[in-house]
């Protein structure tokens, strides 16, 4: 009896929108069907992303959702730090994929590997970072966002917006694509421009650092954050700091999308990480059947797109699903 | 049969057939000549390392910094031959000067304060942690080092510390060579000499150990000593192989080393444990880290299974040890 009384429970409470089953059925109907021909091929993509990453999440889902399209079997690894890096990607030339994508943030190290992997025919593809090195190491192109471009779409925005202090808030000391951003940004902007250093995976730390800079300096008036995560804890420090200061940012997310609707945050430069993943294997299956190259194998960009109130209602489902 | 059961690395042994043998079975690349060279390769560079950290802990010491001397090591050799313009052995020598600088600092003030090793390496780690990014800043102006590939004694480096050759298409890198040598050396110091005794002693019973007349201090500043020599060398293979170093490098890595000489059957509490445990150590992680990949696993599970492996291990050793003092008594 209680039995059957929970069973009817169950299957009343059953929500007919949203949750989970919605979502394995959007995966289904972009999954399912309209596969190609073509032999089942692998690609490996082995990224510099820390464990946990959102942004390189989103990376990976358009590269599974491109290979399955594909019909590609599509391997992922990742490693924050250089050496194991290159063996991960060593360990995808020994499974002799038929096509890799690499991101080069540590340029230099890859050199001898992507070598190996030419000499071994594989057909690579650079992904994200490392533009400067993408044509050097042999690669057929590279994907991704040039990140002095990015910044200086940030800085006209700033402009345009009319924006009179701005506090750059680097959270990797010493990464260069942050770096470049922050430069652009200055350059392209014109005003008053600060820069500060804050631990990223120190997060607490970083919104106390925000903050006392946004208390001690009473002539910003703007913080440009340069990741999703960072956004939301200059939000934090934001309103820790008592003060009218607009919030602006590199990179979507959930918190990013709900800022840009209820004006907390004025806009966010998007390099669309999703592409970077589809297009990554797309254009390696589109080389192995077709020998296509896309802008004749100069780099493929994937950003800067600067998103405001205007665009957030319409984005914020594609955010929840986690593929912008 | 019974001798070799009582050896602290016998349950590492079982534990390492066993993985291989998992995923020999499970990865159908897995055993590829050219996987196993790669399998080989993480294994080593975590060997290295884990060659000294095992005798510290058998030593009854821990060493936070281990990770980050490594990066350490690599960073000054680069910025000295570059920035000097010096033949690359310059910038070698400098650094090894350097690290065993270091580690010698560790094991005196070890000596000198009543601190735990585990308080003054964590010390360490945090000085070398923002000394490598904040030196490597003042210096080169950004936070990797800037390319020495062209420069003089580059060739000869890489050949001792880099350089690879290939017999029937496995591949085998120099850290190989050099994790071998130091696997041997290092049992031969415990097992064969006067200093391996006093090792053991101090890790038993410091107390007692210094009764009997052991340096105790002097025993443990060469451990650390060790530690740096070691660090020194796989410092050298990363800057000779990848020609830059990016200072942010190394954190986390000495809990890595700590877990191959747990895995291997080291006693965290010290007095008990081998070198050639850490070795079979470094070679169940290098095994299941690169394993996972050619079985094709979600990498989003990897420190859940490593961690398994751990507690496994750990728990087929201390299984192993009890039988054998059972037999014994």
């Amino acid at each position: 009896m209680l039995l059957l009384l929970v069973v009817l429970l169950l299957t009343a409470g059953c929500s007919s929108t949203g949750g989970r089953r919605a979502e394995q059925a959007r995966e289904r109907a972009a999954t399912a069907g309209g596969a190609v021909d073509t032999p089942r091929w692998k690609v490996a993509m082995v990224t510099h992303a820390g464990a946990g990453d959102s942004f390189w999440d989103t990376v990976r889902k358009g590269a599974e959702q491109a290979a399955a399209k594909d019909n590609i079997t599509f391997l992922y690894s990742n490693d924050a730090q250089t050496q194991n890096q290159v063996q991960l990607v060593q360990a995808a030339i020994d499974q002799r994929v038929d096509g890799l994508l690499v991101s080069l943030a540590k340029g230099d190290a890859m050199a001898d590997v992507l070598a190996k992997a030419e000499a071994a025919g594989i057909p690579v593809i650079s992904i994200n970072s490392g533009q400067e090195f993408s044509a050097r190491f042999g690669a057929l192109t590279h994907i991704g966002q040039d990140e002095s471009t990015a910044g200086e779409a940030a800085g006209r925005a700033l402009a345009r917006r009319s924006r009179t202090g701005v506090l750059c808030v680097i959270h990797e000391q010493g990464n260069v694509g942050q770096e470049q951003r922050c430069t652009g940004a200055r350059s392209a902007f014109g005003g008053g421009f600060q820069t500060l250093y804050v631990d990223g995976v120190n997060l607490p730390d970083a919104r106390a650092a925000i903050a006392a800079k946004l208390q001690a300096d009473p002539s910003l008036d703007t913080v440009l954050t340069l990741s999703a995560p960072l956004a939301a804890t200059g939000l934090q420090a934001v309103q820790d700091a008592r003060r009218p200061v607009e919030l602006d940012t590199f990179d979507l997310g959930t918190q990013v999308v709900t800022g840009l609707q209820a004006g907390t945050v004025g806009f966010a430069v998007d390099q669309q990480p999703y592409l970077q993943g589809y297009e990554g294997v797309d254009l390696l299956w589109l080389h192995r059947y077709n020998l296509d190259a896309l802008g004749g194998g100069g780099p493929v960009l994937t950003g800067p797109q600067v998103l405001t109130k205007d665009d957030a209602a319409a984005l914020a489902r594609y955010v929840a699903r986690g593929t912008r | 049969m019974h001798r070799l059961v009582a050896r602290p690395e016998f349950g590492a042994l079982l534990a390492a057939v066993a993985v291989f043998l998992f995923f020999a079975l499970t990865a159908d690349s897995f055993l590829r000549l050219s996987s196993l060279g790669t399998v080989l390769y993480a294994a080593s560079t975590l060997g290295i390392m884990a060659v000294p950290v095992s005798l510290l802990m058998i030593g009854g010491e821990f060493d936070l910094s281990a990770g980050v001397l490594v990066t350490t090591a690599a960073l000054t050799s680069s910025m000295v031959s570059y920035q000097l313009t010096a033949v690359t052995w310059v910038g070698a020598a400098v650094s090894l000067a350097v690290v065993l600088a270091v580690g010698g600092f560790n094991g005196w003030m070890l000596g000198r304060t009543r601190l735990p090793s585990f308080i003054i390496t964590l010390g360490t780690f945090l000085m070398l942690t923002g000394a490598n990014l904040g030196v490597t800043k003042l210096v080169s102006g950004t936070v990797s080092t800037m390319p020495i590939g062209d420069m003089e004694g580059f060739a000869s480096c890489h050949w001792l510390f880099a350089s690879e050759f290939t017999v029937g298409g496995l591949t085998v890198r120099a850290t190989v060579w050099w994790w071998l040598g130091l696997v041997a050396a290092g049992s031969w110091v415990l097992l064969r000499t006067r200093f391996g005794n006093w090792v053991f002693a101090v890790g038993g019973d410091a107390a007692a150990a210094r009764a009997v007349g052991v340096p105790v201090a002097r025993t443990r500043t060469c451990l650390y000593l060790g530690v740096g020599f070691c660090a020194w060398v796989l410092g050298q293979h990363l800057l000779f192989s990848f020609d830059t170093v990016q200072s942010g490098e190394g954190v986390g890595n000495e809990l890595i080393y700590i877990v191959a000489a747990v895995i291997g059957g080291c006693l965290i509490t010290g007095g008990y444990g081998s070198v050639a445990g850490s070795a079979l150590g470094a070679l169940i992680f290098g095994m299941v880290s690169k394993g996972i990949v050619y079985a094709q696993w979600d990498p989003d599970w990897f420190r859940f299974f490593l961690g398994g492996m751990l507690l496994l291990a750990a728990l087929l050793n201390s299984w192993v040890k009890h039988r054998a003092e059972l037999g014994r008594a």
